[in-house]
């Protein structure tokens, strides 16, 4: 019988998250090896295990997989949440991508420099307000139906809801004028996979707070006021 | 008969050349309507009929009666439908690994003509770095360990075809960047002689050139507000 999947990253959301919440949603058990300082990180590189001595790195059926995206999917395809033909998987695809943005600016946002944290903000609530959350408001209203894509959960399903809480971590009421939305939300909270993963004592991970951010910097070598400098290439720098 | 993909960009390469590659690698015909004016995206993004522009951007490809955006969808889709992804979930996810490696690196190149100038010798600098260093040698490897030409399975894939789009746009701006690769200077002549490529990387195809003052200009003047 295979091993559990085995997650390598640090102790925080960061890229590894959307692969927290796809295993969760999909019952899959995982294991979890997280390093906390740069010197365990280095080991980890050290190892061979990591293609482009990047993280996140996933062990799972026999295989080091790195590259998110990459293992999203492979996620996304072996538990049948990719669709069930390639123009539906087109339909996942897009909106995945399209939110991948938005999770990206809400992810490096503890990153930047303290005089520009208020403007930030306003500029991902401006976008996620006019740019990203229409177009999935009208795709449930077009459809009518309780699912993004073909009328049953997929990765594309989750990864919204993800993205929907981590901008209400922003803003509590950044929903208000999305209805279906709203409703969707509750929806797919309400699986019961997805509802013990937002439960405590579960894998999730909690937002960046004040201490973690520096052990984050250290680890990765971030630099300073990285938020905005380059944001559709945003690469951790080792 | 199908119509032919179309598809909407500037004229020049960007994060559509990519796809213009798969394409033509895959021996498929298409069209392309080009951006040139800041009226011509905004009538894109106006259109009623059923989100014309799922995000607001380009890249966009009207195939097979949807309008694909998002470069990786399209690429995906594309090496799908024309059995560039591997035979099955393994390969097809090595295949993933590659790519988007290749793409963090080629991201790079796109990005290029629109930093300062200042910062663009620098930025030549780092591109070698990270090619010689984290990159290629994973592509080298991975070739003289299994001895066949293509990346993975022993048919020509996405990862192939993108991992050439990369080193010929990076060897346009250093020439020997190659020169410690012995086997990745074999795969790119092997890939570059494949008949549908080898048509591509002819005069009067459809690959463009590489990006000059104007092409940066047309993009500020389209994308800017």
């Amino acid at each position: 019988m295979a091993g559990k999947p085995k997650l390598h990253y640090f102790n925080g959301r960061g890229r590894m998250e959307s692969i927290r919440w796809l295993l969760a949603a999909a019952g899959v058990e995982f294991e979890e090896e997280l390093f906390e300082t740069r010197e365990e990180f280095e080991k980890l590189i050290q190892g061979g295990t990591l293609m482009y001595e990047q993280v996140p790195m996933v062990e799972i059926d026999g295989m080091n997989l790195v590259e998110t995206r990459a293992i999203l999917r492979y996620l996304a395809a072996k538990y049948n949440l990719y669709g069930r033909n390639i123009r539906e998987q087109a339909w996942i695809d897009m909106y995945v991508e399209g939110l991948k943005d938005l999770s990206d600016m809400i992810m490096f946002f503890p990153l930047s420099l303290p005089g520009e944290k208020e403007m930030n903000l306003e500029y991902i609530l401006e976008r996620a307000t006019t740019k990203f959350f229409p177009v999935y408001e009208k795709a449930l209203r077009d459809h009518g139906q309780d699912f993004l894509v073909g009328n049953r959960l997929s990765w594309a399903d989750i990864q919204l809801l993800e993205v929907i809480l981590m901008a209400e971590e922003c803003k509590p009421s950044v929903l208000t004028g999305f209805p279906l939305l709203q409703e969707f939300k509750a929806r797919i909270s309400y699986i019961p996979t997805i509802q013990k993963f937002l439960q405590p004592g579960s894998q999730r991970k909690p937002p960046l707070d004040e201490s973690s951010i520096e052990s984050v910097k250290n680890i990765f070598k971030f630099e300073r006021g990285m938020f905005l400098k380059n944001m559709s290439t945003i690469v951790a720098e080792y | 008969m199908a119509a032919k993909p179309k598809l909407h960009y500037p004229n020049g390469r960007g994060r559509m050349e990519s796809v213009r590659w798969v394409l033509a690698a895959a021996g498929v015909e298409f069209d392309e309507e080009f951006l040139e004016a800041k009226e011509q995206l905004q009538k894109l993004q106006k259109l009623q009929d059923g989100n014309h522009l799922l995000f607001q951007q380009v890249p966009m490809v009207e195939i097979d009666g949807m309008k694909l955006v998002q470069t990786r969808s399209i690429l995906h889709y594309i090496a799908d439908k024309h059995h560039l992804f591997g035979r099955d979930l393994k390969e097809r996810t090595l295949i993933d690994m590659y790519v988007e490696g290749t793409l963090d690196l080629l991201e790079l190149i796109i990005m290029h003509p629109f930093l300062k100038p200042d910062d663009q010798q620098k930025e030549v600098v780092n591109m070698a770095q990270k090619a010689i260093i984290r990159y290629f040698p994973v592509f080298e490897k991975v070739l003289r360990d299994h001895g066949q030409r293509f990346l993975v399975g022993n048919q020509l894939s996405l990862a192939d075809i993108i991992l050439l789009q990369t080193i010929l746009a990076l060897e346009e701006k250093i020439p020997n960047i190659l020169s410690a690769f012995p086997h990745l200077q074999e795969f790119t002549v092997k890939i570059s002689n494949i008949a549908t490529i080898k048509k591509f990387l002819e005069p009067g195809s459809k690959k463009k050139p590489p990006p000059d003052d104007i092409y940066v200009r047309t993009v500020y003047n389209i994308f800017m507000p």
